[in-house]
């Protein structure tokens, strides 16, 4: 399978299954895609000539000749030979390596797009922190289950997990004292809101956290529509300068400026922009809004077209950047072509309720964040460990051999099949697709690729 | 080759004979939190081509 397409002056054509990426002049580009239509290579000859009347036979025959070469070398029209990997995933073992903990189902702001509802997830009542106990188990429990892996991924998530940061130091400083004697690596992240960000806060922070996650919108009227207080009032100019601090303080060590974009701001260009040139962020990530279509910032179809001229003229900015000495970083535009994930990651997935589980403040068990509460998908908890293995062998076998609608696409190995949590949000089923977000991650792939192509030409 | 330029990428198949250690990063874990994308996940694997 090949998917080709031409952008920003660049022919392009990705090799699905090998993942090579090959820059072909007019004449290769168009010899390629009446191969791919079927054409016989006598056919397709005959096609070129007709498409270029001048052409000499010496440029047909160096075409072909090019293209033939590829496919020898299994970089052009490479056949898929990955299915059977993915045929004994239900005997593969998959130790979790990572937490996501929910260390406080409440939150010192009140966005009214927030998935988790401010902590308190869908339908659930009560508010509340993650104690001491309950987190030092759940670590355990990772530890405990994370067979010969060494690196941990733990996250702080809420709600807002600074309103519970005392629990966050003293787990950091409990996993510190355990990770020698098991071999083990944590990586902790922090999720944050910026609110409850002080000195302290940035100590601890850019001292234990491998990755900073900071919620902003962009510019001050984006941001101050839903990232409000519970008395209704932005959180802006209180949370920007938390952020500028923490992140000068970091020293280089990895951080995200994370924003959310919806159907009231589809020029969200604007919003990273001013992040970078105006606030002095470089590591910027800038998602499409989660939420019911009947919602008013809900994207809508009609905002599809804007949205991807958006992401164009943002893979153009960022080339530019480039050029001119003051890169940024775009979380979905950061593909590592040479070093990126083997081909085992490319059909596995995200790792929701397999390798990756969220823990509630009281300890229960959910295939991720964004599952959590939903009883039907409830795996367990901490002390007992996953009860509910029917769903964990769900979430196993989930993968992109394994969605239906994934078969014909040309992303798959970019993408593994998407988000579980939209697909069922979308469908009723994590076996589903969330198309919306298929055109969008397309899209942003096709754009990533295009800046690879500009950096190999290069043009940056 | 005249007509095509190809840019270095990692040989899925090659992958498949050395890859599949499983230290790489979660990938909803490092920013997003609400879509899945493999693509920008770095390979933590040194010995693995
Ligand atoms: S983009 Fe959509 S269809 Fe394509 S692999 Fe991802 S989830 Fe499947
Ligand atoms: S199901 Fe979706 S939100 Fe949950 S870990 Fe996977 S990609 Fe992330």
């Amino acid at each position: 399978m090949i998917h080709q397409y031409k952008l920003n002056g660049y022919n392009i054509v990705l090799d699905v299954f090998s993942g090579s990426i090959h820059i072909p002049d007019d004449i290769a580009y168009d010899a390629i895609r009446f191969l791919d239509e079927g054409k016989s290579e006598d056919e397709a000859k005959a096609a070129l000539r007709s498409a270029y009347p001048g052409i000499s036979d010496e440029d047909v025959e160096d075409t072909f000749s090019d293209i033939n070469e590829l496919k020898e070398a299994g970089k052009l029209f490479s056949e898929d030979v990955f299915r059977e990997v993915t045929m004994d995933f239900k005997k593969r073992v998959t130790p979790v390596k990572a937490l996501c903990l929910l260390v406080a189902h409440t939150c010192n702001l009140n966005c009214s797009y927030c998935f988790a509802a401010q902590g308190k997830f869908k339908g659930q009542e009560k508010a509340g922190l993650m104690s001491f106990e309950t987190g030092k188990r759940a670590l355990d429990f990772l530890v405990e289950n994370s067979g010969t892996r060494k690196n941990l991924e733990v996250d702080f998530f809420g709600g807002e997990p600074l309103v519970n940061f005392q629990v966050c130091k003293d787990l950091v400083a409990y996993a510190r004292s355990i990770e020698k004697e098991h071999n083990k690596n944590f990586r902790f992240t922090l999720t944050t809101n910026g609110i409850g960000i002080t000195d302290e806060v940035i100590e601890w922070a850019n001292k234990e956290c491998y990755n900073v996650v900071l919620s902003l919108d962009g510019r001050k009227e984006v941001n101050d529509r839903f990232r409000v207080d519970l008395g209704g009032c932005g959180s802006y100019d209180r949370i920007v300068p938390k952020f500028q601090k923490l992140v000068e303080a970091r020293g280089g060590k990895g951080y995200y400026m994370r924003g959310t974009f919806t159907h009231h701001n589809t020029d969200f260009t604007n919003d990273i922009f001013h992040m970078a040139d105006d606030l002095g962020f470089s590591e910027l990530s800038m998602e499409p809004v989660v939420t019911d279509p009947s919602d008013p910032c809900a994207l809508t179809e009609e905002d599809l077209p804007v949205l991807f001229e958006q992401y164009e003229i943002l893979a153009k900015d960022m080339i530019r950047r480039k050029r001119d000495g003051k890169p940024i970083t775009f979380y979905h535009y950061m593909i590592d072509l040479e070093h990126g994930p083997c081909i085992y990651k490319r059909v596995s997935g995200c790792g929701s309720g397999t390798e990756y589980m969220a823990v509630t403040a009281w300890g229960d068990l959910y295939p991720c964040h964004q599952f959590v509460n939903d009883p039907e998908y409830k795996l367990g908890d901490i002390w007992n460990g996953v009860t509910a293995e029917n769903i964990r062998d769900e979430f196993k076998l989930c993968n992109v051999y394994a969605k239906p609608d994934c078969q014909n696409c040309w992303a798959r190995l970019y993408c593994a099949g998407g988000c579980a949590a939209n697909a069922l949000h979308a469908t009723g089923d994590i076996h589903g697709t969330y198309e919306y977000g298929c055109e969008l991650f397309k899209k942003r792939i096709e754009c990533a690729l295009m800046m690879k192509v500009a950096e190999s030409k290069g043009d940056c | 080759m005249k007509h095509i330029e190809t840019v270095e990428t990692r040989d899925m198949a090659v992958s498949a004979v050395k890859g599949g250690c499983g230290e790489c990063q979660t990938s909803c874990q490092s920013a997003c939190k609400t879509s899945c994308g493999i693509a920008n996940q770095a390979c933590e694997n040194k010995d693995a081509e």
